[in-house]
């Protein structure tokens, strides 16, 4: 188990169960023509969210099964584009800065037709509603990346490890 | 055939960013947009066209999420996420902060004049509606009222068109009204039906009716039941839900004051215009037919509308895409 710094609070999931990561992409002939438009699919989506820092752990989102293949849909004739996050434990507090970053993450990386969607898992939080709706109203996910603090989370989240 | 509801035109007002709101003056001859490039912005005709009178950036730390005319049109105030409200005395040749408003606790959503010009509204995600006595010519405003009948985020706050009752609409999914009652302030009426955030209300010219749009995708419309012993409560019904129109959350709301039209901003780009259908008789079903729908009025998210006070079927809409479009509404034959 990795320590926690002095005085840190204790982690509420000390010791979380670890998935193997999916491999890497294979690139399709069709992929490699240039003259081709290539449709955004699931899996282009989970590519982006898949390497997301855990905010506890010194792991990825995939390792720890939060975010897993099967549970991004994407529709790219509608433009829409939603993804089912799965927290560790049913009573995570981190679960809103889970999904912020989600969202964050596609926000910055898809074309601004995108509609997206971050819910939780159906059935695997507690406070699943309440946090499906704070991700939902993007008045407050506005808001929220006005805050400074807040922000540098985000980007933590988003970060690469070194 | 003439598209009923055609685009006159459109400019980039709140460019890399987002246009979140817009407001007429009260004589049609500007209009104000804020957005999340903490400005304001006001328009003014130009030839065919419209074009930026003033840019108002010095104000507002973050986004300015709403803006607001005095009824006698020389101030306007503008309500930020960085907790205060600004009001602006406009110039010859621009406009200056008279007062900055502090007290909410953090992001303020919604500010609103009565039409007295007495009286101004602020409303903010600390759960709060603050009601604020105007002093025009010393422009001093003193808070006389803090209301916490709403148990979440209050999105949005509008004053009746002749009377001092408030509404506001919360992220608890309801609409709540008040009154001035023996010096303080309360909470009149709670309306209930929506499943989900009420993003936006607007009252109907007689101020009998309300129109409320929501994260549930629909609009309701409510009417104030008459009589009931003159006891303190208002009561108010809901006599019509206009679901089904709209695939995404409906961000504003707007009652055309000039006769009985409402349109709406649609998250999902669209543009929608409602005629009501049927005459309104004493006990007649209420109902609202679909006159007029731009399926991608905005490339992005529709954030807010506005019809004009003065010119018949002038509306402004303005979205995520930071752009206002103008668009032209002609009633459809046979409605």
């Amino acid at each position: 188990m990795v320590a926690s710094g002095p005085g840190a609070a204790p982690l509420e999931n000390a010791n979380p169960l670890i998935y193997r990561r999916s491999g890497e992409r294979p690139v399709t002939a069709r992929e490699e023509d240039d003259e081709l438009p290539d449709a955004i699919d699931d899996r282009e989506i989970f590519d982006l969210i898949r390497s997301i820092n855990d905010p506890e752990h010194p792991l990825t989102l995939e390792e720890l099964n939060v975010v897993e293949q099967m549970r991004v849909k994407v529709d790219d004739a509608q433009s829409t584009v939603s993804v089912e996050f799965t927290p560790t434990i049913p009573h995570c507090s981190m679960a809103t800065l889970i999904g912020l970053s989600i969202k964050v993450k596609l926000l910055r990386s898809l074309p601004e037709r995108f509609k997206l969607d971050v819910h939780i898992t159906p059935g695997t939080h507690a406070s699943e509603h309440a946090v499906n709706k704070q991700l939902a109203d993007k008045e407050r996910v506005a808001a929220a990346l006005e805050n400074s603090h807040l922000l540098e989370v985000v980007n933590q989240c988003l970060s690469a490890r070194s | 055939m003439p598209e009923a509801l055609s685009l006159l035109c459109r400019v980039s007002a709140h460019p890399e960013s987002r246009c979140w709101a817009l407001a007429w003056s009260p004589s049609g001859a500007l209009l104000a947009s804020c957005g999340g490039d903490r400005a304001v912005r006001v328009w003014g005709r130009e030839g065919s066209g419209w074009a930026c009178r003033a840019v108002l950036a010095d104000g507002h730390q973050r986004t300015v999420r709403r803006v607001a005319w005095s009824p006698c049109g020389q101030f306007l105030a503008s309500a930020s996420f960085d907790g205060t409200t600004c009001v602006w005395r406009r110039h010859e040749h621009g406009f200056e902060v008279v007062a900055t408003l502090e007290g909410h606790e953090n992001e303020v959503k919604s500010v609103a004049w009565a039409p007295s010009g007495s009286l101004l509204a602020t409303c903010s995600r600390d759960k709060s509606v603050w009601v604020w006595e105007v002093d025009e010519e010393e422009q001093e405003f003193e808070c006389v009222s803090v209301l916490s009948a709403h148990s979440q985020d209050v999105k949005h706050v509008v004053w009746h068109p002749s009377q001092e009752l408030l509404a506001s609409a919360s992220y608890d999914d309801t609409v709540r009204l008040y009154r001035e009652d023996e010096d303080d302030w309360v909470c009149c009426a709670t309306l209930e039906g929506h499943t989900s955030t009420v993003w936006a209300v607007a009252w109907e010219r007689s101020g009998q009716r309300l129109v409320s749009c929501s994260d549930d995708r629909t609009l309701r419309v409510w009417q104030r039941s008459e009589g009931h012993g003159g006891g303190s409560e208002h009561s108010w019904q809901c006599v019509c839900t206009l679901s089904g129109y709209h695939g995404r959350s409906i961000y504003d709301v707007a009652w055309c004051h000039l006769d009985g039209r409402g349109g709406h901003g649609v998250r999902r780009r669209r543009r929608a215009v409602f005629e009501e259908v049927s005459p309104v008789s004493p006990g007649s079903p209420v109902t609202f037919g679909l006159a007029a729908h731009v399926p991608r009025a905005h490339a992005q998210d529709a954030n807010g509308v506005a019809w004009h006070p003065r010119e018949p079927g002038l509306l402004a809409s303005c979205g995520d895409d930071g752009d206002i479009a103008f668009w032209q509404y002609q009633r459809p034959e046979g409605l």
